[in-house]
């Protein structure tokens, strides 16, 4: 969205959060909310950084790969972008166990949500890779450059700038999934906003808070992938410029 | 040098060479002309490996290109054989392929530094001296956007020549360009062909550089070589009635 | 032995009959969203600054917060205001409105793409605003975003899961209630998983082929 936009929201979005915080008895229910948005955050770290990994190893193996990893990579694309995120993280959680592998809630949350966002990460990749022209595969032919170094000194490089939008879009869509871990018991934002309704019956305010402070930290990711693609575009804006 | 031995490329039943024979003596200059569709620039290409030859065999100092020796007989070639034979090859391509992430400096030492294995230093100064003769000294530090299109096709012809080719290969390098950037471009392969001891094959639409700077001229036509021979004879008495078709056209044109 | 093929088949109907609300959540939450989403393009290029302006703010906080928290907010906040619904509505309903926000920015892509020749044929014409968008820029506007819109039926319908946590009787809440029941999650879920990925490798596939369609009658 237009930085403009993003601007007015977030000072919309500010503004709204002051009003409601403003209420008497705020104290009742903002703590538990804060440390709810600390897990939150934590996951969506933990997510992040597995979800890239998964991505990036995915996709090259399934262009690159032998037939068998290519497979491979392309099962575990299918099956989790095929099924629901939330049935993922229930499999990881109610039926692991009893196949013999027990996992803490919260490695099946990052597994499950690292995972399901790493498949759609494979085809950024992918995309991002694809993109790149063929005359740029050609001049590394032409310089006797082998597959691998091209692929990460000369294409890589440059799909990345490419991917990071998309990327920043996969970021918000995981941010968005990790209220789902509130129903295997992890006490996440949204489980502490239900705890805290159940507790307070201050639905509309911890509710409409709740919003804000998801909107808040997209927000940030937002802004945070804009500075990340100005880094990464530097040399080549500085360019365009003149 | 380069030795093309009834070689054959067709785009399903399109045959773009058809049976082809050519061969280039060691720091001949050769330039190909022809219309567009007769095949120019595929020659090119199988040389550089981009396309793949569906008949015959190329050879490069007397090595068979996209073909390696086993038990006597010839086989198609592997990575490790095609990157040995092409390490003699360089070649600059009508849209420059410059890597726009890098400076003008990176793209001339990226290959030699990764691919010839040069310690950093060495390859700096190998692509200085290039970028300088040239007459792009001042630009080392510049991004590829910054620059002219024939900065830009300077630069890649210092990046192609840093991995010290026996052999280049020019693609239509100036035809990219704005008419009043051929010149600087055009100068810059005349003294690398005067300073270093390398055999070309050049694909061009300059015919006046051509008649100047070839050693021998070929006309293709429909994939096929029609008419070759040294570059006043093309130019000024060709026999055949195609070339002489093609040189009144474009003559006119230009 | 890791799976029980007879537990397996004695849930298997039991699914197939909660499947049934799945399907109807992701039928009807996706009409809401075709014509909301609509609704959201329109009035985002809307010349009024403050209509534009106020529908992006909406679009993109409904986008960059959590479906789960908009589904308790309808279940739970509304009440508070007197209008109560029962849990599939408020669920369907957040479903809806969540996708149509992904659908506006669909269409909105779709409008964009019609040449300015268009418009100024129309105007040329002496057709009104409202005539040149009905007939003229929409019909143009539709068929080649359908795939795009696919795409997000298919993301919707993966999201239906969501409804078990205001305890609607779709396919993971029934599946998790036949686990809790038997000590046994393993086939239930696994069934439920099995279901989602076979409709969205068909979707997928018959989405492929109407982009292709797509693209030859673009050429023609």
């Amino acid at each position: 969205m237009p930085l403009k936009s993003i601007v007015v929201t977030a000072i919309i979005a500010f503004a709204a959060g002051l009003v409601f915080a403003s209420f008497a008895g705020y104290e009742l229910f903002i703590p538990g909310l804060l440390e709810g948005t600390w897990i939150t955050i934590k996951i969506t770290l933990g997510g992040a950084l597995l979800a890239v990994v998964a991505a990036f190893i995915a996709a090259l193996a399934k262009m690159y790969g032998p037939a068998p990893i290519r497979w491979l990579a392309t099962c575990y694309i299918e099956v989790f972008r095929g099924t629901s995120a939330l049935v993922q993280l229930f499999w990881l959680f109610f039926v692991l166990p009893q196949l013999g592998v027990t996992l803490s809630p919260m490695m099946s949350a990052i597994l499950a949500l690292g995972l399901n966002i790493g498949a759609y990460g494979a085809e950024v990749v992918r995309g991002g890779i694809n993109g790149v022209s063929r005359d740029q595969w050609e001049a590394t032919i032409a310089l006797n450059m082998s597959r691998p170094l091209a692929l990460r000194r000369i294409i890589l490089p440059q799909a990345f700038i490419a991917m990071i939008p998309p990327w920043g879009n996969l970021f918000i869509e995981l941010l968005k999934s990790t209220s789902l871990v509130s129903l295997i018991t992890i006490s996440d934002l949204t489980f502490r906003a239900q705890q805290m309704n159940q507790a307070t019956f201050r639905t509309l305010e911890i509710f409409t808070l709740v919003l804000l402070i998801y909107l808040g930290i997209s927000l940030l990711i937002t802004f945070g992938m804009r500075a990340l693609e100005r880094i990464a575009t530097g040399g080549i804006v500085r360019g365009r410029a003149s | 040098m380069v030795r093309f031995s009834g070689v054959t490329k067709r785009y399903g039943d399109l045959t773009v060479l058809d049976n082809l024979d050519l061969d280039v003596a060691p720091q001949e200059k050769v330039a190909i002309i022809g219309p567009s569709g007769s095949g120019k620039t595929t020659v090119l290409r199988m040389l550089m490996t981009l396309e793949r030859i569906d008949d015959g065999v190329i050879y490069v100092d007397g090595r068979p290109l996209t073909h390696m020796e086993s038990n006597g007989g010839l086989v198609r070639a592997n990575e490790k054989y095609l990157r040995s034979v092409r390490g003699d090859i360089g070649m600059v391509f009508q849209h420059f392929n410059l890597f726009p992430h890098m400076t003008v400096l990176r793209n001339c030492t990226e290959a030699p530094i990764n691919v010839l294995g040069l310690p950093k230093a060495q390859a700096e100064e190998r692509a200085v001296e290039l970028l300088e003769l040239v007459g792009l000294g001042d630009k080392l530090g510049e991004y590829p956007q910054r620059l002219s299109g024939g900065q830009k096709q300077r630069v890649a012809i210092a990046r192609a020549l840093a991995m010290r080719p026996k052999v280049m290969l020019f693609d239509e390098v100036t035809s990219a360009l704005d008419p009043e950037l051929v010149g600087e471009v055009l100068n810059a392969i005349r003294m690398l062909g005067k300073q270093f001891q390398l055999t070309m094959l050049m694909v061009t639409h300059q015919m006046g550089f051509a008649k100047e700077f070839a050693d021998r001229v070929c006309f293709f036509y429909e994939g096929k070589i029609h008419e070759e021979g040294p570059p006043e004879q093309i130019f000024n008495a060709p026999e055949r009635e195609r070339t002489q078709q093609f040189l009144s056209a474009v003559l006119e044109a230009g | 032995m890791f799976w029980d093929w007879e537990y397996a088949f004695e849930v298997l109907p039991v699914l197939a009959g909660a499947s049934i609300i799945t399907i109807q959540a992701t039928v009807l939450g996706f009409i809401l969203a075709l014509v909301l989403g609509l609704i959201f393009a329109i009035m985002r290029m809307s010349r009024n600054r403050a209509i534009s302006g106020a529908t992006t703010a909406v679009v993109e906080f409904i986008r960059s917060t959590p479906l789960l928290i908009q589904i308790f907010f309808i279940y739970f906040v509304l009440p508070e205001f007197g209008i109560v619904l029962d849990a599939f509505l408020a669920g369907t309903l957040a479903l809806g409105i969540h996708y149509a926000t992904y659908c506006s920015e669909v269409y909105r892509a779709g409008i964009e793409a019609i040449p300015r020749g268009q418009w100024e044929a129309a105007t040329a014409l002496n057709l009104s605003p409202t005539t040149t968008f009905r007939d003229i820029i929409i019909p143009q506007a539709i068929p080649p975003v359908v795939p795009a819109l696919g795409n997000y039926l298919v993301a919707l319908f993966k999201e239906t899961p969501l409804l078990s946590a205001i305890a609607v009787l779709e396919l993971m809440q029934t599946a998790k209630i036949l686990g809790s029941q038997n000590f046994r999650y393993i086939e239930p879920i696994t069934l439920v998983g099995g279901f989602f990925l076979i409709f969205s490798l068909i979707a997928s596939a018959a989405n492929r082929y109407a982009e292709r369609r797509l693209s030859t009658i673009g050429k023609r």
